[in-house]
């Protein structure tokens, strides 16, 4: 039963693995770019939720509906004013762009919320469980897997039925050809920055509930993050919430034989998968 | 005497240390067809994409109903009303051949061509509007790179190559077609390497060799022999 209540647990984690990963995957699919800061605009997030929560005294669940639309417009700017002057041909200047923002964005929280670990406090809802039959599972991990799975529902249909999506579509393509067609590339990446950032900020705050955080923490997410994305097959949405899963799983499993076994094990999966399917799981089928 | 709708004053255009084009002067008139021909690498391409702003080094030397658009990104150069159906058809591999038809539109520019319009003039496209683009014949692919550029209801229409690599019968069927799409006042500029249909089509021409301009006339009163010096340069 113990390892039927892990299988559970990490399944429930690799929602939130999944909402790590999803605006990775979702920027990577429409620019080709590695967001190495990924994992410390999630911090980001989570750092701009507790500030709300202490100036306007909000809960994190409630300062969603700021943190969400701030890390948009964070993500529309830093697109249109930084990373377009380094998009092209090459995908290096980007990269090593977006590492030099991880390290700053890193030394700044550390300036304004000094390296003291934090936690966002969401209430009697992180305690809150039900019982499914032999096994208790908590309301917020089920809450954050149902979010990862709205959230890749609602990106898939975005992609697929919108003109905005035909328009990230398009880009992906063939980007000098969707520009004669009247779209502005600048204003389409930032637009796809914008709902990357909006998905971290999901992902962001529900880190915080989960567990402490401090400025050094965007790291391990970010590697959690490209390993889902990876596991499941590049550019498949639904690809990246099976590798949230099974990257979750994974790691409770490996915490189950010996807790320090955690985050290793989680590795190892990863690179089982990739040394038998390097183009992950589920890739996707283009000609 | 009015401005051109189109006009090239001594257009020059480098790829890095390379120059394409030498001081190119065209002019097109509303409800034109004309032709460009010339062999291969003579400039033909290098100027439909800085007429397209997809290449911008000559802020001056395009002008636009007399408004230099040299400076343009391509983006605002197809909301004035120009549409390039670029060399190899370059559709758009994810999308359906619907959807590479409704983004040729998406500027939403008001016009006679709709998506009904398109399957009107090509109707194996309707049959095949669900398939990925990239699983229709070459001259199907054509079709639709064509009926993308007429989605946006553009005012002039550069079209590049078009019968590059297709068979003779789907050349012939996309110029019989070409009357169609060119009658109501739609505007052309028409590059080709098959100089018999460019002039079959074209009320004037011009041929670039080396990157100039080395004739420009009439197409049903050049004479053949000018037409042959000017391609080869001999």
């Amino acid at each position: 039963m113990d390892w039927l209540n892990a299988i559970i647990q990490g399944t429930l984690l690799g929602g939130l693995y999944a909402l790590f990963a999803a605006g990775l995957s979702l920027i990577f699919g429409v620019m080709r770019l590695v967001n190495i800061a990924h994992g410390d605009l999630i911090v980001l997030s989570a750092y701009i939720a507790l500030s709300f929560g202490v100036s306007l005294g909000l809960n994190p669940l409630v300062a969603l509906l700021l943190v969400v639309p701030s890390m948009a417009l964070i993500g529309y700017a830093l697109q249109r004013l930084i990373l377009n002057r380094t998009m092209g041909e090459d995908l290096l200047p980007p990269l090593l762009v977006t590492f030099g923002l991880s390290v700053i964005l890193q030394n700044v929280l550390l300036m304004g919320y000094s390296a003291d670990p934090q936690n966002l406090q969401a209430g009697a809802i992180e305690t809150a469980s039900v019982n499914l039959g032999p096994v208790a599972v908590g309301v917020m991990p089920v809450l954050v897997f149902v979010t990862a799975v709205v959230v890749i529902a609602a990106l898939q249909w975005m992609f697929y039925r919108t003109a905005l999506g035909r328009a990230f579509r398009a880009t992906s393509d063939r980007q000098d050809v969707a520009q004669l067609m009247g779209l502005n590339r600048a204003h389409i990446f930032g637009l796809a920055m914008a709902l990357s950032l909006a998905v971290t900020a999901l992902a962001g705050v529900f880190l915080g509930i989960r567990t402490a955080f401090d400025p050094a923490a965007g790291g391990a997410r970010l590697i959690f993050g490209f390993e889902a994305v990876i596991i499941g097959g590049l550019g498949n949405l639904w690809g990246t919430l099976a590798g949230g899963v099974i990257l979750g799983v994974a790691q409770t499993l490996g915490a189950k034989i010996d807790p320090g076994y955690q985050i290793l094990a989680g590795h190892i999966v990863f690179l089982i998968i990739l040394a038998l399917r390097p183009r992950g799981l589920f890739p996707r089928i283009d000609g | 005497m009015p401005d051109a709708l189109l006009a090239l004053q001594a257009l020059n255009a480098h790829y890095g240390d390379f120059q394409a084009l030498y001081g190119v002067n065209l002019s097109v008139e509303p409800g034109e067809v004309v032709a460009v021909i010339g062999a291969n690498g003579a400039g033909k391409t290098t100027m439909l994409r800085s007429i397209a702003g997809l290449l911008r080094n000559a802020p001056e030397a395009i002008r636009w109903k007399g408004q230099g658009i040299g400076a343009l990104r391509a983006d605002q150069v197809a909301a004035l009303g120009i549409a390039l159906v670029p060399e190899g058809r370059l559709l758009f591999p994810s999308l359906s051949v619907e959807e590479n038809l409704i983004i040729g539109g998406q500027l939403g520019r008001k016009g006679p061509w709709s998506l009904q319009r398109v399957y009107d003039l090509f109707p194996i496209l309707k049959e095949r509007r669900h398939q990925q683009s990239t699983s229709l014949s070459g001259g199907q692919q054509q079709m639709v790179a064509i009926g993308r550029a007429l989605m946006s209801n553009p005012e002039l229409v550069l079209m590049d190559e078009i019968s590059l690599g297709l068979a003779p019968v789907i050349i012939r069927q996309i110029y019989e077609a070409l009357p169609g799409i060119v009658g109501e006042g739609l505007t052309a500029v028409i590059v080709e390497q098959d100089i018999a249909k460019a002039l079959s089509v074209s009320q004037r021409v011009y041929c670039l060799q080396e990157g100039r301009v080395s004739l420009e006339g009439q197409s049903q009163s050049v004479p053949r022999e000018e037409i042959t010096r000017a391609y080869f340069g001999v």
